[in-house]
């Protein structure tokens, strides 16, 4: 027995709905489909009347879904691809982020993006958005980067009484396998050690822990021990696993497949200069995608997006300074 | 032009509205068999990414195309291979999006059917639905601006992006400003799985014109002769300074939304029904019928078509990829105010 990170996102789902009478799922070609990449296989058969086929109306889907929230319910959002969350953008990010701080009313959503980039998906079916949400006070913002998180995190974040966006990697979504489900879990904000190192840290999240890993093997032979820190969660940040891991190394690199500016790396880099700079024996770096749209051929994908080589590349610069 | 042509009686006319619709069969044809190159060519893994076909909506989507002259503007959607190659796309341009050939108008940059060229008025789609039609607009607004006169806009949308609010905001845009935009729904009954059931409550979307004060006709989608007189009508109010019109047209996709998609969830009923014809069977049986063409000619429109096809693949297939080397990694136009600062660039493969 195997599963998908993909099948624990459904399995997440299934069990929410199975618990919890106030969760429902609402999005386009979620029900009878099953969802654009099957994230709702069965759901709708096994729990009629819960898993809605919304018609294409983004700003809709999530004034919906704000309204339920209010009224008690527990809404699960599936938008088909992250970057066409930008049509319900203000609902998002004005209405649901506000509500809770503007009446204490809590506003507890879950809002699923299929984001991230696979080759050839071009500049609309691969873009990467947590660091716009994160941008927004009110939102919680999660990128679960195994099967285990995907599923711990997609039950804890339908439990949370805040809107959350779940950022779920469509490259991850066939790729990683598990044995099982887990049974028990790191609580959303709490960052994970992926690899343990004494050289440097490389913070990531999301697809991007594979390629750090792949960069930390890389380096191994080289005599480089490389700690990763799976962030797992973009807002709020686990900024003292962060520190202590820095701490103990003494270098950082932080990635992410996000555009650089304004973003998570960025972030990361901001508190540990501030709070930290004495725990630095370098400049700390990050490596984030090129400043364009994320390009339609695999070519220029592959070198618009860090992938382990470019990682192991950027650290063994790190080293050296 | 084609207003004339619809006023039957005079031979001219007669002979005209022929010319037209045996144009618009060659584009329907072309896309057909272009479209069925691109599957193959998917499914031999040749294509990155999607491929979306537009089988079914050939006709009306050939007669939106010719119904357009130069000068005027045109937003094409997935399914619109066939007014893409009757506006004047090239069979050559629309594989250089699809194989990624750095010669191509989106340089592989963007690719499929995010194709187009903003300076001829051919606009190149954004995934997001409903948004082309209110740049149709702003650019119908800058001709009269720029005094051009007689200039028409056709966007096209499907029953599905008739739910976004961008669909809603444009119309009613257009109708205020009293422009020259002919907006094209093709209803081929499904947005991807979902049924127009799940989709709109009112009884004809033909019914959302009259709220926003827009004309409305109403089309059988798979009638060749019936899109060219739908459109063609549309067009010449537009054309004329009457204002905007939606037109709908009513069809059925023969195809997934995608070639990864089998489509399993299509009604059996629907693909019997009238409305499941092959508009390409149907022009097809028209040209018998009217002796504008028979078994033999129809072969060899096929056969020089296929070679037409198959000659500008091997070209584009010869051709280089981008080099992500010798990209410009800018997005921006003004150079001098490009980012220079990188921390660490991504190391081209
Ligand atoms: C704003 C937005 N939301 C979701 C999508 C994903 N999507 C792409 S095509 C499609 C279905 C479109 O259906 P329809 O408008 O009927 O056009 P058809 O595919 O039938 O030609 C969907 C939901 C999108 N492209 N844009
Ligand atoms: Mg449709």
């Amino acid at each position: 027995m195997s599963v998908t990170y993909l099948e624990a996102i459904r399995e997440a789902q299934a069990h929410a709905l199975r618990d919890d009478p106030r969760v429902f799922i609402y999005g386009q070609d979620v029900g009878a489909f099953g969802g654009a990449f099957k994230a709702t296989k069965n759901l709708a058969s096994e729990f009629p009347g819960r898993v809605l086929d919304s018609p294409i109306s983004e700003d809709a889907i999530m004034g919906l879904a704000v309204g339920a929230a209010i009224e008690g319910m527990r809404p699960i959002v599936e938008m088909q691809f992250a970057d066409f969350s930008t049509v319900g953008f203000n609902q998002i990010v004005n209405q649901a982020a506000t509500l809770f701080w503007r009446t204490n009313v809590p506003c507890p959503i879950t809002v699923r993006l299929p984001f991230g980039g696979t080759s050839g998906s071009g500049p609309f079916h691969s873009q990467c958005m947590e660091t716009v949400y994160a941008h927004y006070p009110g939102l919680i913002v999660l990128t679960p980067a195994t099967v285990e998180d995907a599923y711990s995190m997609l039950l804890e974040a339908v439990a949370i009484d805040d809107p959350v966006i779940f950022c779920e990697h469509k490259f991850l979504y066939y790729h990683l396998k598990a044995e099982r489900l887990p049974s028990e879990a790191l609580p959303v904000g709490k960052a994970r050690i992926a690899r343990e190192g004494r050289d440097m840290t490389i913070v990531a999240y999301s697809a991007m822990v594979h390629e750090a890993l792949e960069a930390a093997k890389e380096l191994t032979p080289e005599g480089w021990e490389v700690e990763v820190v799976d962030l797992r969660s973009v807002k709020p940040i686990d900024t003292d696993t962060v520190m202590a891991s820095v701490a103990r190394t003494g270098r950082l690199l932080c990635v992410g497949e996000a555009w650089s500016w304004g973003g998570a790396t960025a972030e990361i880099i901001a508190r540990v200069v501030t709070e930290g700079y004495g725990l630095l024996d370098a400049p700390p770096q990050r490596l984030n995608a090129k400043d364009t749209p994320v390009p339609y051929h695999p070519n220029l994908w592959a070198a618009h997006r860090p992938t382990a080589r470019a990682i192991a590349a950027a650290a063994r610069k790190l080293l050296r300074l | 032009m084609l207003q004339t042509v619809l006023e039957p009686g005079t031979a001219e006319n007669a002979a005209l509205f022929r010319e037209t619709y045996l144009a618009a069969y060659r584009f329907m044809l072309l896309a057909r068999l272009l479209d069925d190159k691109f599957a193959a060519l998917w499914r031999s893994g040749r294509i990155h990414g999607g491929v979306f076909l537009g089988r079914g909506q050939e006709a009306l989507s050939a007669a939106t195309g010719v119904s357009l002259k130069k000068g005027d503007v045109f937003a094409p959607l997935i399914r619109d291979a066939a007014g893409r190659l009757a506006f004047g796309e090239t069979v050559r341009d629309a594989a250089r999006t699809y194989l990624g050939s750095a010669l191509g108008p989106m340089r592989g940059r963007d690719g499929n059917v995010h194709r187009g060229k903003p300076r001829e008025g051919y606009l190149p789609m954004i995934s997001h639905l409903g948004a082309m039609i209110s740049v149709v607009n702003g650019i119908l607004l800058a001709h009269r601006f720029k005094k051009i006169s007689g200039t028409v806009g056709v966007a096209s949308i499907g029953d599905g992006a008739t739910s976004t609010g961008a669909f809603h905001e444009a119309l009613n845009q257009a109708a205020v400003e009293k422009l020259p935009l002919v907006l094209v729904v093709a209803d081929n009954q499904y947005a991807y799985s979902t049924p127009t059931a799940r989709q709109f409550a009112c009884r004809d979307l033909a019914d959302k014109a009259p709220g926003y004060g827009v004309e409305v006709d109403s089309v059988d989608g798979t009638d060749l002769s019936a899109c060219l007189k739908s459109i063609g009508q549309a067009v010449a109010h537009a054309r004329a300074g009457r204002g905007p019109r939606l037109v709908i047209a009513t069809l059925l996709r023969l195809c997934g939304h995608g070639e990864h998609d089998d489509a399993g969830y299509i009604d059996p009923q629907l693909k019997t029904s009238p409305i499941g014809r092959d508009c390409l069977k149907v022009a097809e049986e028209h040209l018998v019928r009217q002796k504008w063409a028979d078994a033999t000619t129809l072969a060899t429109w096929r056969s020089e078509v296929t070679h037409e096809i198959e000659e500008a693949i091997a070209q584009v297939q010869r051709e280089p990829a981008p080099d992500p080397f010798a990209e410009e990694w800018r997005a921006i136009s003004s150079r001098h105010l490009s980012e220079t600062h990188a921390d660490n660039e991504v190391d081209p493969a």
